[in-house]
């Protein structure tokens, strides 16, 4: 069964944090709990072998600061330039009793590893016979915004959701970044944890102990019965900001994160669908092959006959992402852009039930 | 004179290019006029030059994300630069590719990368380019003590022994890959012992020295065109600015920067040694440095009247030649 709840209140305190926060949260809280947690990348710490201070980055977002001086570098492991060398590192000691979660700075250098990713980590389980375990966690930034250019801000969710053997984690605030952060280091597979490098500083009341969220669970950030929109990373906040909006003019817009690509929700986007019969994606992804067409698949497949009007797309367009503010701008998916996909398909097609 | 009067104006006049271009990218940047992520090359100035200055336009280059030094050697238009790291549409790249992807292929400038390890196995494809064609052309790929420990980089300098590639191998040892020491992150106790390792003359010489520098890069360049297949320089630098421009720079020591800016600065250097020499003198250099401050300064006036891309026009092209 679905769960339409929003984020389940859990007894105790909780604090506002912001997204770094959360998930620096719950790598510490792991790393307390479980002497297994080892972290590798470049910069986790920084200051290898300088002068100056030790943990000078904790990360270039940030988001491991203050783990080295707490664990040591023993587990909190800065290392070369050398990202084949540090996924095979990881999942060689995920087969081998530990639990490593492996940063990519940027998500971008996927492609330097990408061998070690979907060629080895993904396939041992199917390969082996179900004999080998890789509870691994691979943290990468993704998206634009950052006017970082075409090899610093892509999202690429798309290529790793493609992949049998690989989870695809997408949180959008910092209750769902830490409880999926925990699911994570957790689960016993090899999980892509993406990390929306413009939401780092996005702030929600946060539980201060440790809770996990099952993958696979779509969240529902605003509820409504004229249409569906489906929004992953950081394009909730467009989807919510649209809703809100058109709340005011009494449209009802069910927004789903589903939170994971990798497992997905298909429940969830169903049923919805099935009250709406309305839907409109928005995924910062290219368009061909993405998440957009696949969950646009999937409705046209098993919901068909719930539609009462087209599948409606928000993507990037087929190209790289451009440097130029105003091209990059015209780039990225945004609310103006969802806003007037909605109001097409709710202009749209058949009107009743 | 082992050098023409017009070879040291010259390199001078370039490596004063860079340093003013790179600093006032710095001031441009803290100023809001350049989006995004840029590094800057100051303080390293000499090993750019060395290497460029003898290669013509069809010689190649392979950058890094430290790449404005790179291109200012290698003869990009300063005007173009300014313009393409504003992201205006009349710079290099359209305002497409930014600093950390400006590139002028007209130039030979293969482009910035800024997937560390990326240029070197592209260098080798514009060496073995030059080689299939028998055009005497080379082709040299800029790396740093932290790009040498990429497996891309392995691999390109393994091939280009295997195939006895004219690449020149650069290694701008600044002592950081980011707030790495690059004697952690190069696990073995010397790179050119390593790169030494590959089969390749490999040779190390102090990068803060405009002519130690260019005699082993010109040895370097004349071996591959004449057919001796790649060699391997590392030259000792220091960077005066931070990984990226805004770096707080906490894992650097105590007044290492103010030390190096006033101990190890490679135009101070080349400055004291050519009119120690009476190679040049000093009022020929400060009419350059008068000339440079200008062009730089029109550069960036330019740069902020260029025009902005057009969203319908420039965001779909240039995709594909053909689709
Ligand atoms: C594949 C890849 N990994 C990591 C990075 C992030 N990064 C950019 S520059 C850099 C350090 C490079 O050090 P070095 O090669 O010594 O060059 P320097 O910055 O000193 O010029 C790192 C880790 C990147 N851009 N690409
Ligand atoms: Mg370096």
């Amino acid at each position: 069964m679905t769960n339409h709840s929003n984020n389940p209140a859990i007894g105790g305190k909780t604090s506002m944090k912001t997204i770094r926060e959360a998930i620096n949260d719950a790598l510490r809280e792991e790393m307390r709990r479980d002497p297994t947690v080892i972290i590798l990348g470049e910069e986790v710490s920084g200051g290898a072998g300088c002068d100056g201070e030790d943990d000078a980055y904790g990360g270039v977002f940030g988001v491991t600061k203050g783990l080295m001086p707490e664990f040591g570098r023993e587990r909190v492991i800065d290392t070369p330039i050398s990202e084949a060398a540090i996924i095979g590192a990881a999942a060689g000691a995920a087969n081998n009793g530990l639990r490593p979660v492996a940063e990519l700075m940027f998500f971008d250098f996927i492609g330097v590893s990408f061998d070690q990713i979907f060629n080895q980590a993904a396939k041992f389980r199917y390969m082996f016979g179900g004999k080998s375990k890789t509870p691994m966690v691979i943290r990468g930034t993704v998206g634009g915004g950052w006017r970082a250019g075409a090899q610093h801000s892509s999202m690429l969710h798309s290529i790793v959701t493609h992949i049998a053997g690989l989870k695809v984690v997408m949180p959008a605030n910092a209750y769902d970044a830490k409880g999926l952060m925990v699911q994570a280091i957790r689960d016993d597979d090899p999980v892509i944890f993406l990390e929306h490098k413009v939401m780092y500083d996005i702030a929600c009341e946060v539980p201060d102990e440790q809770y996990s969220i099952p993958f696979g669970e779509a969240s529902f950030p605003r509820q409504g019965n004229d249409v569906t929109i489906v929004a992953i990373s950081n394009m909730v906040t467009h989807a919510i900001t649209v809703a809100d909006i058109l709340a005011e003019e009494g449209i009802g817009c069910d927004v789903i994160d589903p939170r994971t690509v990798s497992p997905l929700d298909h429940e969830a986007i169903l049923e919805s669908v099935e009250v709406t019969g309305r839907l409109v994606i928005i995924d910062e992804g290219n368009p061909r092959c993405g998440l957009a067409t696949d969950i646009a698949g999937i409705v046209a497949e098993h919901g068909f006959y719930s539609l009462k009007a087209p599948i409606l797309t928000v993507t990037a367009p087929h190209t790289p992402v451009p440097f130029a503010p105003e091209l990059e701008d015209a780039y990225l998916p945004s609310a103006e852009k969802l806003m007037v996909a909605v109001r097409e398909v709710l202009a749209a097609g058949r009107s009743g039930a | 004179m082992p050098y023409s009067t017009e070879f040291l104006l010259s390199a001078y006049r370039t490596m004063k290019t860079i340093r003013e271009f790179e600093e006032r990218c710095v001031k441009e940047f803290e100023g809001g006029n350049i989006p995004g992520f840029t590094h800057v090359s100051n303080g390293q100035e000499a090993i750019a030059v060395a290497a460029c200055i003898d290669l013509s336009d069809k010689d190649i280059i392979g950058s890094t994300h430290r790449g404005h030094g790179h291109c200012i050697a290698k003869g990009c238009d300063v005007g173009g630069m300014m313009k393409e790291i504003m992201g205006r549409a009349t710079g290099l790249c359209k305002g497409k590719g930014g600093s950390m992807h400006i590139a002028d292929i007209d130039k030979g400038m293969l482009g910035a990368n800024a997937i560390v390890g990326g240029g070197p196995p592209l260098v080798n494809g514009a060496a073995l380019a030059a080689k299939t064609l028998g055009t005497k052309n080379v082709a040299l790929s800029f790396n740093g003590d932290g790009s040498a420990n990429q497996g891309t980089v392995f691999e390109a300098m393994n091939l280009a022994v295997v195939l006895k590639l004219p690449h020149v191998f650069v290694y701008e040892n600044n002592g950081y890959a980011e707030g790495t020491a690059a004697n952690y992150g190069v696990g073995s106790n010397s790179l050119t012992d390593r790169n030494a390792g590959f089969g390749m003359p490999a040779e190390c010489v102090d990068g803060l020295d405009f002519f130690a520098t260019y005699e082993a890069l010109k040895t370097a360049t004349e071996r591959a065109r004449n057919g001796g297949g790649p060699t391997a320089i590392e030259a000792m630098c220091v960077r005066f600015d931070g990984h990226f421009i805004g770096d707080p720079q906490l894992y650097r020591g105590k007044d290492e920067i103010k030390n190096a800016r006033k101990n190890q600065d490679c135009l101070k250097i080349f400055r004291e040694r050519v009119i120690a020499e009476g190679w040049l003198k000093a009022a020929e250099m400060n009419a350059i440095d008068k000339e440079v401050m200008a062009e730089i300064e029109t550069s960036v006036v330019d740069a902020l009247a260029a025009p902005h891309p057009d969203p319908a026009t420039d965001l779909m092209s240039d995709v594909y030649c053909s689709y």
